[in-house]
């Protein structure tokens, strides 16, 4: 054993060697370099006047991100996108979940609700957004309802997906250990599919976001998509970008956010593929 | 109930027969199968591909229904799964987010045992098996011999009277199904439990079994029972005995006249 042991590591040692330099380079300094040599062409780019009219220079944004945040606009704007996006993905992720563990336990729920989710599911809900808009006036209500439409569809079909791929074996294998159907809920079907309802968190939250934004532009009074309609109307291409960078930003933190919560939590799974 | 020709039979097998309604008809899997297990043997079984060994360890697990006949355990029908069988499967079956100790425990935390007598419990299974050292681990983390070990001290740990074990080394390699034959039978030995076993190896069968029962190809029925009058401990010497040697090769004339029948 001993023995195996280092041989491995002397071979690793010799590839290391080998390897050209730009393999050896950690990966996080590559994402650091791509970064900076990105923001300089951007840079570059808004010396050329006729660019610089719409894609300010990245000092400039960074100036404007200092200022917004001092008058404390931005800060409102942040709170309240972000504020709709959880208000209406958690209640989406509420209902979703037994929605879907109830269609996959009992055919019943799957035959009456299964064409109904097929259905509103292939509408893009921003579709939705003028209905909504006259049964519930511009106020939160409507987008928090938008988006938990757009989170409901989205988890509760991922979500379902994993119970119905719950493996009839282990189903088997609790039920001759003595499991109740109780237990057999509990204990197997719930974990079983844990790594699915974290895949329907996930492209919950995106769509969360992408329909939040759309909800905004069209009219609202606060939110990072308001911020960018505005800034538009009076031609502050600053600001414009700054919301785009921001609502990016955002989006991907959340997103790293649950794969993290994976790698917690379901950090069991075997790793096919 | 006290009569002793009675309580020495632990499963009952009356003319049992399992149809499987397909697509394309009617299946018989079981056609009127009679077996009797007595109180702490070593039952294995072997037939060709299809013939319904597994058909008829489900239902004696319980998880199968039956078309007609009877099952009886210690007597009593066969109405479901019950904690008195414990159940071996090939593919594992482990609980891939539990941990090791988490899998083998689960039966007894099933049955309300507490945290910590359940937990000394499974220690002692896991031990048994080789496997102390992996009680955190995750199934992921084990080899396939290692999992199947797993799912031995589970089904073990769960104390059943029976055992019913599908093909639990079929995915083994040779060593390794080596180890895992001498260890069963240890545990078998030591805790002195009720064994059903189903193999396609006539070798395996051989070793492990006090009877080995021959099924016939479809429709499934019990063709032949055969004594294996070899004395235990048996090891992997055993496998040179004549004694083993001649028992073998008959069942596998045997098996081998049935796989040429399902052939034709
Ligand atoms: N759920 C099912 N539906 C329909 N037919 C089935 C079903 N399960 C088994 N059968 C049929 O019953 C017969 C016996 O199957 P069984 O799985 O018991 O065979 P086996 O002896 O265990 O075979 P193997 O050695 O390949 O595991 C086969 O012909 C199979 O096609
Ligand atoms: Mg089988």
């Amino acid at each position: 054993m001993q023995g195996e042991v280092n041989t491995e590591s002397v071979i690793q040692v010799q590839k290391e060697k080998q390897k050209p330099f730009w393999k050896r380079v950690d990966h996080r300094v590559m994402v650091f370099l791509s970064l900076v040599v990105g923001i300089l062409i951007w840079a570059l780019l808004s010396t050329i006047p006729s660019v610089n009219a719409i894609l300010t220079n990245p000092v400039t944004i960074a100036k404007t991100f200092v200022t917004e945040l001092s008058n404390q606009n931005l800060v409102t704007d942040i709170v309240a996108s972000i504020y709709r996006v959880l208000g209406g993905f958690f209640l989406g992720l509420l209902v979703a979940i037994p929605f879907a563990f109830l269609m996959g336990w009992y055919d019943i729920f799957r035959s009456l609700f299964e064409p109904w989710i097929q259905f509103f599911r292939t509408i893009p809900p921003i579709a939705l957004i003028p209905l909504v808009i006259v049964a519930l006036g511009v106020g939160e209500s409507a987008k928090i309802a938008v988006i938990f439409v757009a989170t409901f569809l989205v988890m509760v079909v991922s979500i379902y997906q994993g119970v119905r791929n719950v493996d009839p074996t282990l189903i088997k294998a609790a039920r001759v250990l003595g499991a109740t159907d109780k237990d057999i809920f509990l204990e197997v079907v719930v974990p079983a599919s844990f790594p699915y309802i974290l895949v329907g968190v996930r492209l919950g939250l995106a769509s969360a976001w992408t329909t939040l934004v759309a909800a905004e532009l069209t009219g609202a009074s606060k939110g990072l998509g308001n911020m960018i309609m505005e800034a538009g109307l009076y031609f502050r291409m600053d600001l414009v970008i700054l919301g785009i960078i921001l609502i990016g930003l955002i989006g991907f933190v959340m997103d790293k956010g649950v794969l993290w919560l994976e790698k917690k939590l379901a950090g069991w799974q075997e790793v096919s593929k | 109930m006290m009569t002793t020709g009675k309580s020495d039979t632990k499963i009952k097998v009356n003319g049992l027969s399992k149809v499987f309604q397909g697509r394309n008809g009617d299946v018989i899997a079981l056609n009127n199968v009679d077996l009797e297990i007595k109180q702490n043997e070593f039952v294995c079984i072997v037939g060709p591909s299809g013939c319904g060994k597994s058909t008829l360890l489900n239902i004696i697990a319980g998880l199968e229904k039956k078309t007609s006949g009877s099952v009886l355990a210690d007597d009593k029908e066969i109405e479901g799964p019950g904690e008195g069988r414990g159940v071996v499967f090939q593919q594992y079956a482990l609980f891939p987010w539990k941990t090791v100790l988490k899998n083998v425990e689960f039966g007894l935390k099933l049955k309300g045992v507490d945290a910590v007598t359940r937990r000394k419990h499974a220690m002692e299974y896991l031990e048994l098996v080789g496997l102390k050292e992996f009680a955190h681990s995750y199934p992921k983390e084990l080899s396939g011999g290692m999992k199947q070990r797993v799912a031995i001290a589970r089904a073990f740990a769960a104390e059943p009277e029976v055992l019913l074990m599908d093909e639990p080394f079929g995915a083994l390699d040779a060593q390794t199904r080596a180890q895992l034959q001498e260890e069963l039978l240890n545990i078998w030995d030591n805790k002195k439990k009720t064994c059903f076993f189903i193999t396609h190896d006539v070798e395996e069968a051989v070793l492990l079994g006090q009877r080995v029962v021959i099924m016939s190809a479809r429709p499934g029925r019990i063709k032949e029972v055969i004594d294996v009058d070899i004395s235990y401990p048996r090891t992997q010497e055993t496998k040179l005995d004549p004694r083993f040697v001649e028992i073998k090769n008959e069942i596998w004339s045997k098996v081998y006249q049935e796989y040429l029948a399902v052939k034709k």
